[in-house]
């Protein structure tokens, strides 16, 4: 039962990207596609669970001192694994995500679980941890990824949805739409857990 | 003439934060005053400036000449790691002044994306030593340039009627769109 709760609350209360705002570089930067948000949140989960496994099993032996730069060596390993996987059977990913991949190693969200989590906790939980953080993270990337190709080129997944009578608004997939398209979808998510409060609010008076 | 037009690339053109999303993290948490604002940018310059030179070297005189070349990201994020760290600690010794002014920001640069972006965006485009070393200061200088203005504009937001929900982060980013867009009028200049 605790270990489901960590995982949703990866996804929901402590989402990454909508409620902690960490790991934005990667976020803002590759989300001009679905497929391209989808393929960066699972190869940064794919680093977080590994990272968070590691480290919470060797949290014992971890002298306090010197933790960042193991956190650091543990997670740069499994970047360039991932990296390394990523070339050999997805090179067209590999292709358009390109040094955002290496640049994983110094998202905020992996070292800050890392540091927040994994360092006090068993392996079962960090291991839901790494999972649920990871959900949250490729579920907002995903979404942002959809509405900026929708927008933008008029397609989901690479499929023609708008018809050729849509003019993509460029703009969306530059990169002036990605500050745009999350600092709105931001406020609606905000806007939500407002009305929500209220809704609540109302109930417990009467 | 080539330095200058990868001074005016990084800068302007390709602005680090504004068009290649590299260091919004810093960009959004500490530009909340002018002040510090300059401080990270200040911290920022001095040690991504520092790193392209040291990274080039590890490259080129220890990862390919023992062909280890897919060490890259280990070895790059290890080097600057130390580097902030020695950064801080000459700094503490030789100027209390500016170690107080920096002190908090250094840390953090670790965790900037800036710093590892440049370094091995230098690798990438086979830029020469001098080359290096200046991409990774102009990229710096335009990092500051970017998260300074937004300070100044975020300033002056305190002050604004801003709908409830758009507080806060939303109205950042949405900022932030705005100054991206008036950087990407700086893209025909070459």
């Amino acid at each position: 039962m605790g270990v489901l709760r960590h995982v949703k609350n990866g996804i929901l209360s402590e989402n990454p990207i909508f409620r902690l705002v960490i790991g934005m570089c990667p976020t803002l930067a590759v989300t001009t596609s679905a497929i391209n948000g989808l393929g960066m949140g699972l190869s940064t989960m794919a680093v977080l669970v590994g990272s968070n496994v590691v480290l919470s099993a060797m949290r014992k032996i971890i002298p306090n001192k010197i933790r960042i730069p193991i956190f650091v060596v543990v997670i740069a390993s499994f970047v360039t694994i991932v990296s390394m996987l990523l070339e050999a059977f997805v090179p067209s990913l590999f292709e358009a995500l390109g040094i955002y991949i290496p640049l994983i190693v110094v998202n905020c969200i992996i070292i800050q679980r890392a540091e927040a989590f994994a360092n006090q906790n068993t392996v079962l939980n960090s291991f839901a941890d790494g999972v649920g953080m990871g959900l949250g993270f490729t579920l907002a990337l995903t979404i942002l990824g959809i509405v900026r190709e929708i927008l933008g080129a008029g397609s989901v997944f690479g499929l023609q949805l708008l018809g050729a009578s849509y003019e993509p608004a460029m703009i969306f997939i530059q990169p002036p739409g990605a500050f745009l398209t999350l600092g709105i979808l931001m406020g609606l998510v905000n806007l939500i857990e407002y009305k929500r409060k209220e809704k609540r609010a109302q109930a417990g008076e009467k | 003439m080539n330095l200058i037009l990868i001074v005016v690339g990084a800068v302007l053109i390709n602005n680090f934060v504004l068009v290649k999303f590299l260091g919004i993290c810093p960009f959004l948490g500490v530009s909340k005053k002018v002040e510090t604002a300059i401080g990270m940018g200040a911290a920022v310059i001095f040690v991504m400036t520092l790193a392209s030179a040291i990274t080039y070297v590890v490259q080129y005189a220890i990862l390919e000449k023992f062909d280890i070349a897919y060490l890259q990201t280990i070895a790059f994020i290890l080097v600057i790691a130390a580097l902030v760290q020695f950064v801080e600690l000459v700094i503490k010794k030789i100027s209390p002044s500016l170690y107080q002014a920096l002190g908090v920001y250094l840390p953090l640069i670790t965790t900037n994306c800036a710093v590892l972006g440049a370094a091995i965006l230098n690798i990438q485009n086979e830029y020469n030593f001098i080359e290096s070393i200046v991409f990774g200061a102009a990229a710096a200088v335009g990092f500051t340039l970017a998260i300074v203005l937004f300070a100044a504009i975020r300033e002056r937001m305190e002050y604004s009627p801003i709908p409830k929900a758009l507080q806060g982060f939303p109205i950042a980013l949405i900022t932030a769109s705005l100054m991206s867009i008036a950087f990407m009028g700086f893209s025909g200049m070459i």
